[in-house]
């Protein structure tokens, strides 16, 4: 593979689209991957490292998974927010 | 509770506790006794049958650190009333392959489930996890530290693969045609992200039944059913028959004449089958299980798209694969179910079962997607085979329509 994306630049790029995500849409785990292996390329970004590199995120605590019918990947909560 | 001349708090649930059967109201009062949260569950609950309306609101923001399975996030609507249960999470934990415990293990769930929630579980839940039913939010983290250090984990929800169960299989039973738990245990290891991770359209079962019996009723409610068989002879032992027969069954009416293929046949001193024509009902080896058995080449036939949901929609699966040896590691099964994976994880719409998917798609397109030829085994039910189409048939069919013309 041709000078790949690393697992910490995949994570951070993951993370940013989130937050600009937030308030806007929802976005599921396969929208992220999508849309990693689009940016990146497929010469530099496998579906492999997208897991790992979501696997990591969520294991930060920067992310969480949410549930309304279907899961998604959100920032986790302010304090005290309801649902 | 325990006065009797006060009026009851909950005369509609107390209707439940009618008759001879278990009742889970009687079970919540006991926990009441003692536990916040399950005496304010019955306070809830009546409400609901009393206004006959719901009274809580599901999903959000509730799990535990890098998982995204496993918690069922539940608030109440009614908080003021019932503070108690303005949060009640359930936990799915993954339960021991064949459901066998140590009482310790059970001890310790029950333990630390009243230290960090209601009290109440669920033994089991519909796709076979322990549940725990009640907790708050706070409480999450906690509680999954302490589940972790009593040897258990999380089991699957949301748009992931659920908690794979099977039947005893050989630690009970001797019909098993392959070990159900090591089988089950192996790719509960194997699909450990898929299983905390959620990344699919929508849920995805594992059920492992170690005979047709399908004591598991993996065929009705998994996505993947992997259901053992055999593909050889029944083995007979005739002198046990014999045993039967002087016991009083009748093999002609009692075996032969039921059974669905009508290949058996019994002239009052030799049962003959002729196993080519056997479906593997079962139906004759459980009527005299001292003289038959299942064959000798055992292994698992794979079944695809089944699902049981509560209100309306259950499909029944298909045959995937006809036969499949099923030993560790179990490579062909893992990579069958990887390609699958991919496809419908790729192509599915949100919240579409991988059932639903094929049916969508065509099941020829299906399976030409995940590379497995079509053969006249792959069956949806007897004699009607849903994945074998007759191109060749149907191309000539013009220029023969052609000739008749006019
Ligand atoms: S499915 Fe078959 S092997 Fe499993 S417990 Fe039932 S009868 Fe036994
Ligand atoms: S298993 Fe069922 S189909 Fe096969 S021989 Fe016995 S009764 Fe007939």
């Amino acid at each position: 593979m041709a000078n790949p994306v690393t697992i910490e630049e995949l994570s951070e790029a993951m993370y940013r689209m989130v937050k600009e995500a937030t308030g806007v849409k929802k976005l599921k785990p396969t929208d992220l991957t999508k849309a990693m292996m689009e940016h990146f390329g497929p010469e530099r970004c496998s579906k492999e490292a997208c897991k790992e590199a979501l696997r990591r995120l969520m294991d930060s605590g920067r992310c969480v998974y949410t549930y309304y019918g279907g899961s998604f990947v959100e920032l986790p909560p302010e304090e005290g927010t309801e649902i | 509770m325990g006065d009797e001349n006060k009026p009851s708090q909950t005369p509609k649930l107390d209707e439940l506790e009618k008759g001879p059967w278990p009742s889970f109201v009687r079970e919540i009062k006991r926990a009441a006794t003692k536990s916040p949260m399950a005496r304010d569950l019955l306070g809830v609950l009546e409400l609901s049958y009393e206004e006959k309306v719901g009274h809580w609101k599901h999903g959000g923001i509730v799990g535990v650190r890098g998982y995204g399975g496993g918690v069922i996030g539940r608030y109440s609507d009614v908080p003021e009333k019932f503070p108690n249960v303005a949060h009640f999470h359930t936990l799915r934990v993954n339960q021991p392959a064949g459901w066998f415990y140590r009482t310790e293990a059970l001890r310790a769930i029950c333990d630390l489930w009243e230290r960090h929630g209601s009290g109440l579980t669920n033994l089991h839940g519909s796709t076979g996890d322990i549940i725990l039913l009640g907790t708050r939010t706070e409480e999450l983290e906690s509680t999954f530290a302490d589940l972790t250090k009593a040897g258990f984990d999380l089991g699957g929800s949301g748009s992931d693969v659920r908690t794979p169960s099977c039947c005893v299989g050989p630690a009970r039973c001797e019909w098993a045609c392959y070990d159900t738990l090591n089988f089950t245990y192996d790719i509960t290891m194997h699909f450990q992200d898929e299983l905390h991770r959620p990344a699919f359209p929508y849920k995805f079962k594992f059920k492992a039944s170690g005979c047709p019996n399908d004591c598991v009723a993996a065929i009705a409610r998994a996505d993947l059913s992997i259901i053992g068989t055999w593909r050889d002879e029944i083995q007979i032992d005739q002198a046990a028959l014999k045993e039967y027969t002087e016991n009083g069954i009748d093999i002609q009416a009692d075996v032969c004449e039921r059974c669905p293929s009508q290949c058996m046949s019994w002239n009052g001193k030799e049962l003959r089958i002729a196993d080519e024509w056997c479906v593997k009902c079962m139906h004759c080896i459980n009527a005299m299980p001292k003289a038959l058995r299942p064959g000798q080449e055992r292994g698992a036939v794979i079944l695809i798209g089944s699902k049981a949901p509560i209100v309306q929609g259950a499909m029944l699966s298909s045959v995937l694969v006809p036969f499949m040896k099923m030993e560790p590691p179990y490579t062909e099964l893992k990579e069958l179910v990887g390609k699958i994976l991919d496809l419908w994880s790729e192509e599915g719409k949100s919240r579409e079962r991988v059932g639903e998917f094929i049916q969508r798609v065509g099941l020829g397109n299906f399976l030409e997607a995940i590379g497995l030829e079509p053969k006249p085994e792959m069956v949806a039910h007897p004699r009607e085979n849903p994945y074998v189409f007759y191109e060749e048939y149907f191309e000539e069919e013009p220029e023969a329509a052609s000739e008749t013309e006019g």
